[in-house]
């Protein structure tokens, strides 16, 4: 038998679990221990640091700790999501890993009761330029973020993508849904009601995932049989079609008492975090999960992460009409267990093969007693990470520098990547990606909602807690420009090995950051996941918190685009705006590493411009509007002339560099120029006009210039196509 | 007036079109799953888009056998009015309810794109109320036509604009009848102004809507 | 049981974009000897009467507008896979 250590547990850990329970454990309860106190489930390094997180406000209705938030956007309606990774799975084989990454963050927002109605992205690579292995990443990972989100008919509608060298062995699948309930229909995943049934719903349990548990599978096997114990998940789309419709309507039929999905560790995951959130025992006998492969070991089936699963609780009375319309729906559903009663309040988690017990553990010892353990951060004395290739001589012109940014992995047009995406299925998209800085979706009581995805791994690495706060404006900063005032956030918390002192202090130094921005901002976090050990020999990741906001909107006819509109309009710089160049794309191109400072914030003036854009976007004076990010004021206003198929002249402020950065603080807008001119907290840059991007004394592009450099690298990179399918 | 919107497992873009018929006057939407042969006395069929069955084995290939194919085999062997969309049209080729075949794009990816069609037969049931251009997304993985016999084609890309390698431009077919009709592009992801770019797909559903009144109103016209 | 292979691929003549992209990739790995490349679908299943596997073909297994199918009989299935 596999020890604990094989299992990656320690030592202090195995002693902690030897006291909990009075004994030794069994194989299936050792299997099962060693994933729920992982850090992936436990959380061990991270919880702690969590708890500085503000996550009240006056439109939480779901805040974190189930499977997604969700806040309230009127008319009865709430909106859940939630943002998860799924880093290590895709580094192994792309297409699954993305296309089951998706799968699972449905499943988590469906589980609440909502229909997803919207995926997001934020996906971190290598640099394509330099590194086939990451542009074969990016290749596979847009296609099975496509195969998914396509197939099960949920649009894709934003998202982001960065290229740096730190990502070139651990890549970053963040995925984000977006989903719309009824209040009613919000369901918790907590089991109730002792003696009521325990249901499985979906597809059959094969040895998918079986990643840790594994060495006590080739303890126990001759050499050659491992091969039968994939860790790669295979995504199957149209059965998650297929539960997804059937498991909203049990919810609307009011069957169900209880709802979770299977992630990571499977059945015992789920069925832990239901009882422990109940204050309720479960039995599960093994006998009775329906099989994909006929020889598999109890731990195995506990362990497995086989996808497209759901687990529910059902009044024995309701069972037969439970099975009746997952029938319809051509969705397996097998009673496999019940609620028992906690004795002395504490649940007992048993599993049973034909009756037999072969396991038997306290729940709370699988979901409370993990240790969480307090970091050891220290700030390292110099820059984590070297200098990049320099790419761009720091004495081109500011015509060769505009063109060359434009052009770079990180800010070339998207099209490449968003045209393999379903933008509007569902019938609610009101801006498609690249028309405005946040995509906005359409309700059913008249509103709508902006949603974004953003983070920065570059600026963070400069400075964790002024990046990841910088990372938090500007999300909001994108819903502003559509005309969206934030609800509720999520993140996803992308580090390396947290028992490293300086991961440790980046990743402490972020939350920080993450805390104080949501706090100035007045937005509370609902939710979210964190992925550590984002590793390899070379050193860790850039720092990336990636942060998701919803926001409302009242009227989606006057959602704010991205692109200039009309010729005439005055295009005016909204913002207390210092841009800087420590961490910037510019100083990327030219060879710097991310090292220095990020500008300090003027946070009531911040906040005071978010409501600015917010209201002329709103009451329809601002044609455009778009936050000035990656590549400073002069990137920004060709994006705005890219975006709108129309060219501009302006006149920047004495001193602006037009390349430096300061994310979340500044926009470009447009509009009448009875409106504008004058206008407090806006200083007049120019006009719109003429197929030409023109700033005095700087730089004179035509619009086709400037086309054929933001064309560039990711279609270079994607080709028409590498592979079969 | 009663459309009948078809479902299959697997199939996403029937809400969609229930939507767009249902900014028509006087024109309602009923689903109607793929398990039933019942077709509820509609007036016309739509087959929507999707992945029905999860494209597996060949797109619309395992739909084609469903039950509520068997009652659309013979509602459009009696005149009756079939629209497929994508998904559905691959399944109306396999059905033999249309000619000619759906094959993978060049490129073998999923391609979303917003694209202008021309209407090349204006006045048949479908287009009678359409403009001579209409702009409509595509997104399919599997839409270069193909048909190695001669076909009566209702939609072609505009020039240049061909998305997938069909054959000679073609987004859109009928059968020899005229009473049912495939097209690759989303007529319903073009009915609103605000989520469309474009309100033009709505056009096509108008056309269908006013070829039922016309033939009600005139005795038993062959449809086309 | 006897089992059949079923071995479906696209007609002479029509554009194979997934042979194409296989051909193309070939010599950039350094296998510079291969040439019409065609990418097919494999479908394996026991029957009990293999002259029934046609007419599964014509119906649902291949598309006979743009496939081809060949039809081969393997060991039956009791005396397990086979080697080759």
């Amino acid at each position: 038998m596999a020890t604990h250590t094989e299992l990656g547990l320690s030592d202090h850990e195995y002693a902690l679990i030897l006291a909990g329970l009075g004994r030794e454990p069994g194989p299936v309860e050792l299997a099962m221990l060693s994933l729920m106190w992982s850090e992936h489930c436990a959380y061990k390094h991270s919880r702690r640091l969590l708890g500085r997180l503000p996550t009240d406000g006056p439109h939480v209705l779901v805040g974190p700790g189930e499977n997604a938030g969700a806040v309230d956007v009127g008319g009865g309606l709430a909106v859940a999501f939630k943002v998860e990774s799924h880093n290590h799975p895709s580094a192994v084989e792309p297409f699954q890993g993305a296309a089951t990454g998706v799968g699972g963050i449905l499943r988590d927002v469906f589980a609440l009761g909502a229909r997803p109605i919207a995926l997001l992205d934020s996906l971190r690579f290598g640099e394509i330029a330099d590194s086939a292995r990451s542009r074969y990443l990016l290749e596979r990972a847009v296609a099975g973020i496509g195969h998914y989100g396509n197939s099960i008919g949920v649009p894709t509608v934003g998202g982001e993508i960065y290229f740096e060298a730190e990502y070139e062995q651990n890549c970053l699948i963040n995925v984000m849904a977006v989903g719309l309930a009824p209040h009613e229909r919000l369901t918790s995943s907590a089991a109730v009601g002792v003696s009521n049934s325990l249901v499985l719903l979906g597809a059959l349990t094969g040895r998918d995932g079986i990643g840790g548990a594994s060495v006590l599978a080739s303890a126990e096997l001759s050499g050659g049989e491992d091969a039968k114990r994939p860790t790669v998940q295979i995504g199957d789309p149209f059965a998650e079609k297929k539960l997804l419709e059937c498991c909203l309507e049990l919810l609307d039929l009011g069957l169900l008492a209880s709802l979770q999905d299977l992630g990571a560790a499977g059945l015992t995951s789920a069925a832990s975090e239901m009882a422990a959130k109940g204050g309720v025992g479960i039995d599960i006998d093994v006998a009775s999960v329906p099989l994909r492969e006929t020889d598999m070991e109890p731990f195995e089936i506990m362990v497995s992460e086989s996808q497209e699963r759901m687990l529910c609780v059902v009044e024995p009375a309701r069972v037969a009409a439970v099975l009746e319309v997952c029938e319809r729906w051509e969705v397996l559903a097998t009673p496999i267990g019940q609620v028992t009663e906690p004795a002395g309040g504490v649940g007992a988690f048993r599993v049973l093969r034909h009756g037999r017990v072969v396991g038997e553990l306290p729940v709370s010892l699988l979901v409370d007693d993990c240790p969480r353990y307090d970091l050891a951060p220290e700030a390292p004395p110099r820059g984590l990470y070297p200098a990049p290739a320099r790419r761009l001589d720091p004495s081109a012109s500011a015509g060769e520098t505009l063109l060359a940014l434009l052009a770079c992995a990180n800010l070339a047009s998207r099209a490449p990547v968003f045209t393999q995406y379903d933008p509007v299925v569902g019938s609610r998209t009101v801006r498609r990606p690249a028309e405005g800085d946040s995509a906005v979706l359409v309700l059913d009581n008249g509103a709508a909602i902006a949603v974004a995805i953003d983070g920065n791994g570059r600026r963070v690495a400069v400075n964790p807690r002024a990046g990841a706060a910088e990372a938090v404006y500007e999300c909001a900063a994108n819903l502003a420009c559509a005309g969206a005032e934030p609800l509720g956030l999520t993140n996803c918390l992308n580090f390396g090995n947290p028992e490293k002192p300086h991961v440790a202090w980046q990743l402490a130094e972020a939350v920080d950051g993450l805390a104080g921005a949501c706090e100035t901002l007045g937005v509370p976090v609902v939710g979210g996941n964190v992925s550590l050990y984002n590793e390899s020999p070379d050193g860790p990741i850039l720092p990336t918190p990636v942060v998701g906001m919803v926001g409302l909107l009242p009227d989606p006819e006057r959602a704010g685009r991205t692109g200039f509109l009309q010729a005439g309009d005055v295009i005016a710089l909204a913002g207390r705006f210092h841009p800087s160049r420590d961490g910037s794309e510019i100083a990327k191109l030219h060879g710097l590493a991310p090292e220095g400072e990020l500008p300090t914030k003027d946070l009531g003036g911040l906040a005071a411009t978010h409501a600015l854009i917010r209201d002329g976007v709103r009451s329809g004076v601002f044609h455009s509007a778009h936050d000035i990010a990656e590549g400073g004021i002069a990137t920004a206003l060709a994006e705005c002339v890219l975006a709108g198929g129309v060219g501009a002249e302006v006149t920047l402020p004495d001193g602006l560099d037009p390349f430096g950065e300061d994310l979340g603080t500044a926009f470009i807008v447009s509009g009448p120029a009875a409106q504008l001119s004058g206008r407090d907290g806006l200083a007049v840059l120019g006009t719109v006009g003429r197929e030409r991007l023109v700033i005095a004394g700087l730089l004179e592009l035509d619009l086709s210039e400037l086309t054929a450099a933001h064309v560039g690298s990711l279609a270079v990179a994607l080709g028409e196509g590498v592979g079969p399918g | 007036m009663k459309f009948g919107i078809l479902r299959f497992p697997g199939t996403c873009d029937e809400r969609d079109a229930a939507g767009a018929v249902g900014r028509l006057d006087g024109v309602e939407a009923e689903i109607l799953p793929h398990h039933d042969r019942d077709l509820r006395g509609v007036d016309a069929v739509i087959v929507p888009g999707g992945f029905s069955y999860g494209d597996y084995l060949r797109t619309g290939a395992i739909a084609r056998f469903a039950p509520v194919m068997e009652s659309v085999t013979e509602f459009a062997a009696a005149g009756g009015i079939v629209l497929g969309i994508c998904n559905g049209f691959q399944i109306l080729c396999e059905a033999g309810l249309l000619p000619g075949a759906l094959l993978p794009n060049p490129s073998l990816r999923f391609l979303f794109r917003q694209v202008r069609l021309s209407v090349v037969d204006p006045e048949c049931a479908f287009t009678n109320a359409c403009p001579l251009t209409l702009s409509v997304p595509v997104k399919h993985t599997t839409g270069r036509y193909y048909s190695p016999d001669p076909v009566d084609v209702v939609f072609k890309y505009a020039p240049g604009e061909n998305p997938n390698g069909s054959q000679d431009d073609i987004a859109g077919v009928r059968n020899a009848a005229g009473n049912v009709l495939g097209l690759m592009p989303h007529p319903e992801h073009a009915v609103d102004p605000l989520c469309g770019g474009s309100a033009d797909g709505l056009t096509i559903f108008a056309s269908i809507a006013a070829h039922l009144r016309a033939s009600a109103s005139t005795p038993a016209t062959p449809a086309g | 049981m006897p089992r059949a292979r079923v071995l479906i691929r696209p007609k002479a003549g029509i554009l194979d974009p997934q042979g194409q992209a296989v051909e193309r990739a070939l010599p950039q790995l350094g296998f510079t000897g291969a040439a019409n490349v065609h990418v097919g679908r494999l479908i394996e299943l026991d029957v009990e009467d293999i002259a029934e596997v046609a007419g599964m073909c014509e119906r649902l297994l291949a598309n006979p507008l743009i496939e081809e199918y060949e039809v081969i009989e393997l060991a039956s299935a009791s005396a397990g896979e086979p080697s080759a």
